[in-house]
């Protein structure tokens, strides 16, 4: 199951498992992007707060937790490539994997429908 | 045009505003974004000068002066409300105006977010694609933000001498030189193009302090020069190495294009239109500034974009290609906070005047010549792949030595560059120093400017 936050985030929750990325949507908005600062696996992130910071050519902006849980793998990835954020945002470019401390929070996300709607609404 | 006829208002310098360490994702998707956003802020204590100019005329010159000079905030005292100009977040408050190209660019899909006081494209298809075909080709950039000032009258060159630091005596008909609108501490209120039109001079000043500087010259120019604003007309710069080909198979005139060469210009046909163009610019490229009616602005965009070697590029590109150049934006890399001289501005300082003085702040300057500065303004190579940007401090050990004015990402080396000002013991080429990033310390070496070479064309 795919959920979306208002951040532009997506979550791929599989099993006990919540993978985390930006939307195609973001991606497109940031442009270039050049670097990935990714955190450490074993940091416990509560819901909200700082995970990772995107580096485009024209800003630096804060990815923040869309759920609380711990750091269990980062995408190592994008350290060599961090453009795969660009090329392939919600599949190949995920930023961490998490554990879902509360599952809870994940109710308070939107669907594909929903993230969809937000969007256009824009 | 309009005529600046009596003495405008003037505004204190734009302050610099104090930068965010990052932005939420959200905010950087909805508003401005961080590397070429901040001078908005500044624009928007402009706005808010000209209101207050309508409301109190008294500041200033006569009642009916007032809002004939400065005619675009007719809109505004109802609109315009009070900000708070260290912070970013009130920029939705000001009401923007659209530029001739405005419906233009939006046409050719640009993103288009608050700049100067304007609606402007950010970028069309993406900053590094519009950055590398500008190193490699030819880019068109609407600069119709910046201001153009006609300045004429008597004893012309002297008055225009007691303002700026230039040698008028050697500025011939036809050439091109940069110059500093100083206060009289010798901060830097604005810095600009000056140009020896037949009988006149004519200037290009930044976009986001045009008010202010159009009521600095107003107060310091005697009344019998008169200061015209041409807001009726447009600027493109067409920019890169192939600039030259596609504008030399449309501009028409007493002598080919080809008779440019940097910091030169002339009187030119660009479909039918009187246009003047300076062979200059801001990306480091050979290229040229493009002076024309503003009704003429999108048959004459159009006409340069129909060639092949010509694509539209925003101002993501502009700044990452001025960047790379090495080449200073004002309210960023200067302000009145830093004097010319610790800038390495000395060359807008002409020879004559920095013996004779006769200009705003020429004691400090004079003397900082002699002595020497306590910081310099200086260009940063950084190891890794992650940007330090604007207001990221710069340390040598345990030592805070200096603090980064623009930073970014170098499309063409592939690696992050910065300009910062440092302590004079620091400012050596090659000085190894650390930038601090999210309380990260990068390694940095001081680095000759520009980054990537200029390719200036000085004739064949």
């Amino acid at each position: 199951m795919r959920y979306y936050t208002d951040e532009h985030e997506w979550i791929d929750v599989e099993g006990d498992i919540a993978t985390v990325g930006i939307t195609e949507y973001a991606q497109g908005q940031l442009g270039d992007i050049v670097f990935v600062e990714l955190p450490e696996v074993g940091a416990l992130i509560e819901q909200g707060k700082d995970a990772a910071v995107v580096e485009s050519v024209k800003a630096a902006s804060d990815v923040y937790a869309p759920i609380t849980g711990e750091i269990t793998e980062v995408n190592p990835a994008l350290e060599e490539d961090p453009a795969l954020v660009n090329t392939s945002p919600e599949d190949g470019g995920w930023f961490f994997k998490m554990t879902i401390a509360d599952e809870g929070e994940l109710d308070g996300l939107m669907d594909e429908d929903g993230y969809k709607a937000f969007v256009e609404g824009l | 045009m309009r005529t600046l006829c009596a003495k405008a208002p003037k505004e204190q310098p734009p302050r610099k505003l104090s930068g965010h360490r990052t932005a939420r994702l959200r905010d950087t998707l909805e508003s401005v974004p961080d590397s070429s956003g901040a001078t908005e802020g500044e624009a928007s204590r402009r706005v808010g000068g000209c209101a207050e100019a309508l409301r109190s005329p008294d500041r200033g010159g006569s009642d009916e002066a007032v809002p004939r000079a400065l005619p675009d905030c007719r809109i505004l005292p109802g609109i315009f409300r009070v900000t708070d100009h260290d912070s970013e977040d009130h920029l939705e408050d000001i009401p923007l105006d659209a530029l001739p190209l405005d419906a233009w660019h939006r046409a050719r899909g640009a993103r288009m977010v608050p700049f100067a006081g304007y609606e402007m494209p950010i970028q069309y298809e993406g900053i590094v694609a519009e950055h590398n075909w500008t190193r490699e080709s030819a880019g068109l950039f609407d600069v119709s933000h910046m201001g153009q000032l006609l300045l004429s009258g008597p004893d012309l060159d002297a008055a225009v001498e007691a303002v700026l630091p230039i040698d008028l005596s050697t500025l011939k008909l036809g050439q091109q030189r940069y110059s500093l609108l100083l206060d009289e501490e010798g901060g830097v209120l604005d810095d600009l193009m000056v140009s020896r039109w037949p009988d006149a001079l004519y200037l290009v000043v930044n976009g986001a302090t045009k008010w202010d500087d159009m009521g600095t010259l107003r107060e310091a120019l005697p009344d019998d020069i008169t200061l015209n604003y041409l807001d009726d007309r447009a600027l493109l710069a067409l920019q890169g190495p192939k600039a030259a080909d596609a504008l030399a198979r449309h501009a028409t005139g007493e002598y080919p294009l080809s008779a440019l060469t940097f910091m030169k210009f002339g009187r030119f046909q660009l479909a039918g239109h009187d246009v003047t163009i300076a062979r200059a610019g801001y990306t480091g490229e050979d290229g040229f500034e493009i002076s024309l009616p503003a009704d003429a602005a999108a048959e004459i965009a159009d006409l340069l974009c129909a060639e092949p070697e010509v694509k539209p590029i925003g101002l993501g590109a502009r700044d990452s290609l001025r960047l790379e150049a090495g080449l200073p934006l004002y309210g960023h890399d200067m302000s009145p906070e830093t004097s010319p001289i610790e800038a390495g501005l000395i060359f807008g300082i002409n020879k004559r005047r920095r013996t004779e003085g006769g200009f705003p702040g020429a004691d400090r300057i004079i003397r900082e010549i002699a002595e020497g500065t306590a910081r310099k303004w200086v260009g940063l190579t950084i190891d890794g792949r992650l940007p330090a940007r604007e207001g990221a401090e710069v340390f040598a050990g345990a030592a805070h030595v200096g603090i980064v004015t623009s930073g970014g990402f170098s499309p063409t080396l592939g690696a992050p560059i910065a300009m910062a000002y440092v302590a004079a013991e620091h400012a050596a080429i090659g000085t190894a120093l650390e930038v601090e990033v999210r309380g990260k310390r990068l390694a940095a070496a001081v680095s000759p400017t520009p980054f990537v070479p200029h390719r200036y064309y000085r004739g064949s």
